[in-house]
């Protein structure tokens, strides 16, 4: 700790920190715009000037940038004296010169941080007489809008997207002051965290298309504080509605989890809540099968008289669904009964992770991701799969510049002198995979068939445990074994990572071995799994079957918020179908299950319904509903729990509060879930916390095309959030912060105000819980293959995540559906002589019902991989290992087919 | 020895090739030099000089070296160290670098060679203006030369050390000129001065230890080795050593630059070199050290030209190569002139700059047009303190660019007011530059 004078005031404080940093850090207000907690000081805006004196005779000062200016003990500075506020002053005026002032219709007004610092800087009367410069805004996707006249050239977006992000197509062009961010040409941006740009842009260039396109006013949207339900990360959001709508996604800070950035899957993916398909009301099938609406009462008495007649009930259940719903439909149809709807390989490695998470091998945070300094990713796309990893591996592989910038003195938070100091210096971060990576520019890549990576992962275990690489392992010339160990080996922490991507449970095994070998000898070892879905575990440890087996019979089959034909072949799903006598679906899209139930019960999306989400890092989140659904919608667990009568164990259970007792009641392990969340009781100074914020404008006349009486809100018993702007509106927990606000920051940059530190953990903690502590040794596995090349090289289907496509509900949203991709099989040229395949010809996965897939011939993918992306119409046949492929001789290119040459098809 | 060690060897048309060049004893101080003295003996050789930088700055240059770490780094890419030449001679006015690019290569090589080898330096590159076709031209083939006679490359004249030199042509910015600008864009970056801490010298191109040096500064250096400290010393006629190419432009009867010895009286350079004043015009101010200089006035012509005197009487000797304004040329729009050169330059990076240079510009056409305001004054009073300070701006660029603007504003405040008060321009610029934005 370092003692600095500051107005007159002594302070001490941390001298790790730029004075920026040191005095937002004390809940100062001062004034920034270059400047960004994870992308550090450049010194470009010149808007955090303070004076800064030599000693105490020195009466003038200097002016200096707070956010370049290192902490040294004694240090004296002036804030609010007249030569700093005059300079800030001076320099909001300079940058508003060319500034369009349209925020009346800037998407950006009202939570704006140019708006605020202006304000705060203090300039108003403009004296400015000449021409603006003006630009030609580009189209940059289905994403981003994009606005360049509104642009103060404080260079963050390109910052953030090149530096942190790694993209590479948004530069800046010109110079002077006709400096230019965007694309060389209009097109879709690239990066799969482009839309952190709406957030980081402090004022209304990049902003958000989904809310322009029905746009609402921060100050006029309802939000609440949930959790993403796009992959097993469990980012932390910010949904908000606007007259039964859901208007957009922020980023909700977790220092734990998110930061400051998502996804675009996770920003971007959630249109699908004002989807057509939305399943409006209950209807059940009638004896002419056709579907008739009914009310949520006589639906309710028609299917309590079949769950009373039915002598086999099984449930299955979701994991996209709630904790809360798969615990209530276990426990409705009994634990016996109970099936957690997941694929064999994501069931198992959905276990394998639950058992690491309650052994002694440590499996990190995304925050502390960034702290690892040596990567192992086995088989897994995290871009694709569990896309707000990868943006944590980025900023990982800078810990080799770090200890350089630390060994030449130059403070980390000088961004821009780090990055000249390390140039291309990074930690090591072996990918093995079978597909390119997106991370494969800041990584060290091999490309493998899966069976291959796994057997690799074993080999590096193993030498790691016997101290001496494989020599057999090492005569594989795609990858060195020896070098992959030494890293690991010498890292202070290494990391692996793993998960479902690859659908295979053997590279899981493989990476825990990895994991179990290093951490016997180092005790910052750390292991991720990533799986599936947002709530992979929950199921998980709810059950261990994944599906009853062929044949067997049930009178009612529930099935929980789960499209079993995206996880089962047809004629699988058939065969099953065949054998239930009544299917109850619960869910909230229209989907292939659905329309084939006998009764469908409308469930309440996220976006309108509490839940609880354990991520995969065993994290308990609890994410809150923006708005009460429409109708007789209602969350899952509201559904089963009201078929529960007569049942003994939640007989009495009415409250959301009491289930989750209840769960941890049954389920120690969890028990920790009533922690994740204050619950509805919660109170600050006596009030509940507003969805609304205070400045809501026409909130009480919203319906007044209806009815000029105002409508009494609804209320909200099952969680301490208000449907109003009356209650507490700033201060709450994380957990429960459903938009960001402090007096003079209308941004999500107010988040200042409630961190312990800058860029830190939220003065209250950090929302979440972690469920699971465990000191058990994990198992050792055996690798069930003999060798690399040994024997046939097997062709095999491998599946490829697209963050843009393969998860089901964002497919729903029309701006992520246009950037997913078409089918297609990617093979090298000997796999597809093997098949007797070449461009323009279609590959068939299975047999019967599963759909073409036109061939596309590329060298560098691996020997015997067919990879093929993970979609609504080829997810359930891809995790079967031993899928066969064929050549579909029915199959001829359509006209227009994209990447197929005339002449490559055959006469 | 010679009273003037960085002309003797021009003669204004065919550059001194390899052999003219070891006639008048050139390499001469590699031979005695590289292998036979020690870098450390070197450095206190120049570091006795008192050679200060010639790009402007005058920093003394034995103890910008100093700061280099010496101590051997690990072998391969990233063992480098660099020695750069800035030879970006860009600013209006200045034209003395160009006299020896253009004419005596040798004595740069010469110069680089030594200094590399006293900061330990095995990569060298000469940054120089992309419109010096010339120049580059003749510096490939000087370069040429002393590879194939082993001045340059690996193992030099067999002692082991080994330097390798390049050329790069700029693609033709100003900014490139401040050293780190430039350093990013032989990275092949954007442009941008990078901010100090960390020095050149320790973090410099790709993040190497690195020294920026102008032409001028750099020859000095052969001549400095082989003649010694004290007979450098003694060529200054005050306390800065050595000579210094001067130049004058404007409305003299003989433009043109000069090595004189440091500290030569502004009035010789002007009367006795320059011709002096065209007939009919008078001197009405100058800026002594290139366009981001302060003016000075016909008062000051019998100061000296060094770093300390320029500096005491308000300006600064910059280059070196002064501009003069006479008493037919409106001091409005000489003034308005270099700022349309200062805004269309700046980099764009901080804000003081990028957006307060064009609307000092933009005040000054609409002043210059007739469409002054009275407020206009207080504004680019206003704006110059707010740029014009080492600190408030990412560079120096900036508050270069203010140097002749808030002089002229304080010495020729009269001719501002009358082009307000009139709403014309009191000259007649009958072909004067028309009005315009600066883009």
């Amino acid at each position: 700790m370092t003692n600095i004078t500051v107005d007159g005031r002594l302070l001490e404080v941390d001298d790790s920190d730029n004075l920026l940093q040191v005095l937002l850090g004390l809940g100062e207000d001062l004034p920034y715009f270059c400047w960004h907690p994870e992308l550090g000081s450049v010194g470009a805006c010149r808007q955090c000037a303070v004076v800064q004196y030599m000693n105490e005779d020195d009466k003038r000062g200097r002016v200096v940038m707070s956010c370049m200016t290192a902490i040294t003990e004694g240090a004296i500075f002036s804030v609010q004296g007249e030569k700093a506020s005059n300079f800030r002053t001076s320099v909001i005026e300079n940058l508003m010169l060319n500034h369009p002032h349209d925020c009346p219709v800037c998407e950006e007004g009202g939570e704006c941080h140019l708006q605020d610092m202006t304000i705060m800087a203090g300039h108003r009367d403009r004296q400015y007489r000449h021409l603006k410069t003006t630009f030609r805004n580009q189209y940059l996707g289905p994403f981003i809008g994009h606005e360049m006249n509104r642009c103060i050239t404080c260079y963050r977006c390109v910052r953030y997207y090149q530096d942190y992000a790694g993209g590479d197509d948004l530069s800046a062009f010109a110079s002077r002051d006709r400096i230019y961010f965007g694309r060389s040409a209009d097109g879709v941006l690239e990066n799969e965290f482009a839309g952190n740009l709406v957030e980081v842009c402090p004022t209304g260039v990049f902003t958000d298309k989904i809310l322009s396109a029905h746009y609402t006013r921060k100050w006029d949207l309802q939000s609440a504080p949930a959790v993403c339900t796009g992959c097993s990360l469990g980012c932390n959001i910010t949904v908000s509605e606007r007259y039964g709508q859901l208007r957009r996604i922020h980023n909700r800070y977790n220092g734990e989890v998110n930061g400051y950035f998502l996804c675009d899957r996770g920003r971007f993916g959630a249109e699908y809540v004002n989807s057509d398909d939305r399943i409006p009301y209950c209807g059940i099938r009638n004896t002419d099968g056709i579907y008739e609406a009914n009310s949520a009462k006589n639906t309710l008495v028609h299917v309590g008289a079949l769950l009373r007649d039915a002598k086999t009930i099984i449930g299955i259940g979701s994991p996209r669904a709630s904790l809360e719903a798969n615990f209530v439909l276990r426990t409705l149809v009994g634990e016996d009964n109970f099936y957690s709807g997941l694929s064999g390989p994501e069931a198992e490695i959905g276990s394998l992770l639950l058992s690491v998470l309650k052994s002694n091998i440590k499996t990190p945070s995304l925050a502390q991701v960034e702290d690892f300094d040596a990567i192992l990713i086995l088989g897994e796309d995290t871009t694709n799969h569990a896309p707000r990893l990868a943006l944590s591996l980025r900023q990982a592989v800078r810990n080799e510049a770090k200890n350089l910038a630390r060994d030449a003195r130059i403070p980390l938070w000088a961004d821009a002198a780090v990055r000249k100091l390390a140039q291309d210096a990074r930690s090591p971060m072996f990918i093995l995979t079978s597909s390119d990576d997106r991370l494969d520019d800041v990584g060290i890549p091999s490309r493998l068939n899966p069976d291959d990576i796994a057997l690799a992962g074993f080999s590096i275990a193993e030498a790691i445990n016997s101290h001496a690489a494989n020599d057999d392992a090492d005569n594989d010339s795609r990858i060195n074994i020896a070098s992959i160990v030494e890293a690991l080996t010498n890292a202070s922490k290494p990391l692996i990572v793993t998960g479902s991507s690859s659908s295979s449970p053997e590279i899981v095994k493989a990476a825990i071995n990895v994991a179990n070998a290093l951490a016997k000898h180092n005790d910052n070892t750390g292991l991720i799994i990533c799986t599936d879905e947002a709530n992979t575990l929950a199921v998980v440890s709810l059950g261990e079957k994944s599906l009853p087996e062929a044949g067997a019979a049930a009178d009612v089959a529930i099935v929980l918020e789960n499209d079993l034909f995206q996880r089962f072949a047809d004629a699988a799903m058939e065969d099953w179908l065949e054998h239930v006598t009544n299917l109850i679906v619960i869910d909230s899209l229209d989907n292939s299950l659905s329309s084939r139930s006998d009764v469908v019960l409308p469930a309440a999306t996220f976006a309108e319904a509490q839940g609880t989400y354990i991520n995969n890092e065993g994290r308990a989140q609890r994410s809150f509903g923006a708005f009460k659904p429409k109708g007789d919608i209602a969350p899952s667990w509201d559904w089963l729990l009201r078929l529960c009568h007569g049942q003994d164990l939640l007989q009495d259970v009415q409250h959301i509060d009491e289930l989750l007792r209840t769960i941890a009641e049954i389920l120690p392990e969890l028990a920790l879930i009533v922690n994740a969340a204050p619950d509805a009781g919660f109170r600050d100074h006596g009030q509940k916390i507003a969805r609304m914020t205070h400045r809501q404008s026409g909130r009480t006349a919203m319906l007044a095309d209806v009815s000029v009486h105002e409508p009494k809100q609804p209320e909200d018993d099952n969680s301490a959030l208000t449907y109003s702007m009356e209650g507490a509106n700033q201060a709450a927990p994380g957990s429960l912060r459903a938009f960001t606000w402090s007096p003079g920051w209308n941004s999500n940059q107010s988040i200042n105000k409630f961190q312990d530190e800058i860029s830190g953990h939220l003065q209250d903690g950090d929302p979440g819980i972690k469920l699971f502590t465990g000191s058990s040794a994990v198992a050792h596995f055996v690798s069930d293959k003999s060798g690399p090349g040994s024997g046939n090289i097997r062709i095999r289907v491998v599946p490829r995540w697209h963050i843009f496509g393969s998860d089901e509900l964002s497919n729903k949203s029309q701006a992520i559906r246009s950037l997913a991709p078409s089918p297609y099989a990617l093979l090298n040229p000997n796999t597809a002589e093997n098949l007797n395949v070449q461009t323009g010809d279609a590959l068939k996965l299975d047999s019967g019902d599963a759909p073409s897939l036109p061939v596309s011939i590329e060298d560098n993918v691996p020997d015997g991989c067919v990879i093929c992306p993970v979609l609504e119409t080829t997810r359930a046949y891809l995790h079967l290992s031993d899928g066969v492929l064929s050549k579909d001789d029915d199959w001829t290119a359509p006209d227009g087919q994209e990447d197929v040459i005339v002449s490559d098809r055959r006469p | 020895m010679t009273d003037k060690p960085l002309t003797r060897n021009i003669t204004i048309g065919e550059p001194t090739d390899l052999s003219a060049y070891e006639a008048s004893g050139g390499y001469q101080a590699i031979r005695s030099t590289i292998g036979k003295l020690s870098a450390a003996d070197v450095l206190d050789m120049v570091k006795d000089s008192n050679l200060r930088g010639r790009g402007g700055a005058g920093f003394p240059t034995g103890m910008k070296w100093s700061f280099v770490p010496m101590d051997k780094t690990p072998d391969g890419p990233k063992g480098h160290k660099y020695l750069v030449c800035n030879a970006d001679e860009m600013e209006p006015g200045a034209f003395k670098d160009r006299l020896i690019l253009e004419h005596d290569p040798h004595q740069l090589i010469e110069g680089m060679i030594l200094s590399a080898y006293t900061i330990d330096a095995d990569i060298g590159y000469i940054f120089i203006r992309g419109e010096y076709h010339t120049a580059a031209k003749r510096l490939r083939d000087a370069i040429m030369e002393a590879k194939l006679k082993g001045y340059l490359g690996e193992n030099i004249l067999g002692t082991g050390y080994s330097f390798e030199l390049y050329l790069h042509s700029s693609a033709g910015r100003y900014i490139c000129g401040e050293e780190t600008a430039l350093l990013n864009s032989l990275e092949g970056k954007r442009a941008i001065p990078r901010a100090k801490p960390p020095f050149p010298q320790v973090s410099g191109l790709w993040g190497r230890p690195t020294i920026v040096n102008n032409v001028e500064t750099l020859c000095n250096i052969t001549h400095i080795v082989a003649f010694g400290a004290d007979w450098f010393k003694s060529l200054g006629l005050g306390d800065d050593s050595g000579t210094k190419l001067f130049g004058v432009s404007g409305r003299v009867k003989n433009p043109g630059c000069w090595e004189l010895p440091m500290g030569t009286p502004i009035r010789e350079i002007l009367e006795d070199h320059a011709g002096g004043m065209q007939d009919g015009y008078e001197l009405k101010g100058f800026l002594p050290g290139g366009a981001s200089t302060d003016f000075l006035l016909p008062e000051h012509l019998d100061l000296a030209m060094d770093y300390d005197t320029i500096m005491k009487a308000g300006s600064r000797m910059g280059t070196g190569t002064m501009i003069i304004l006479d008493d037919k040329t409106c001091p409005v729009a000489m003034v308005r002139n270099l700022e349309m050169f200062f805004a269309r330059e700046s980099c764009g990076f901080c804000t003081p700059c990028r957006e307060g240079l064009p609307w000092i510009y933009n005040i000054l056409d609409d002043i210059e047009n007739g469409r002054g305001r009275p407020e206009d004054i207080e504004i680019l009073e206003r704006q110059g303190a707010f740029i014009g300070a080492i600190g408030n701006t990412h560079c120096a660029h900036a508050p270069g660019a203010i140097e002749p603007l808030s002089s002229a504003l304080k010495f020729f405040a009269e001719e501002f007011n009358q082009h307000i008060e009139e709403q014309r321009c009191p000259y007649s610029h009958a072909s004067g530059p028309k009005s315009g934005r600066t883009h």
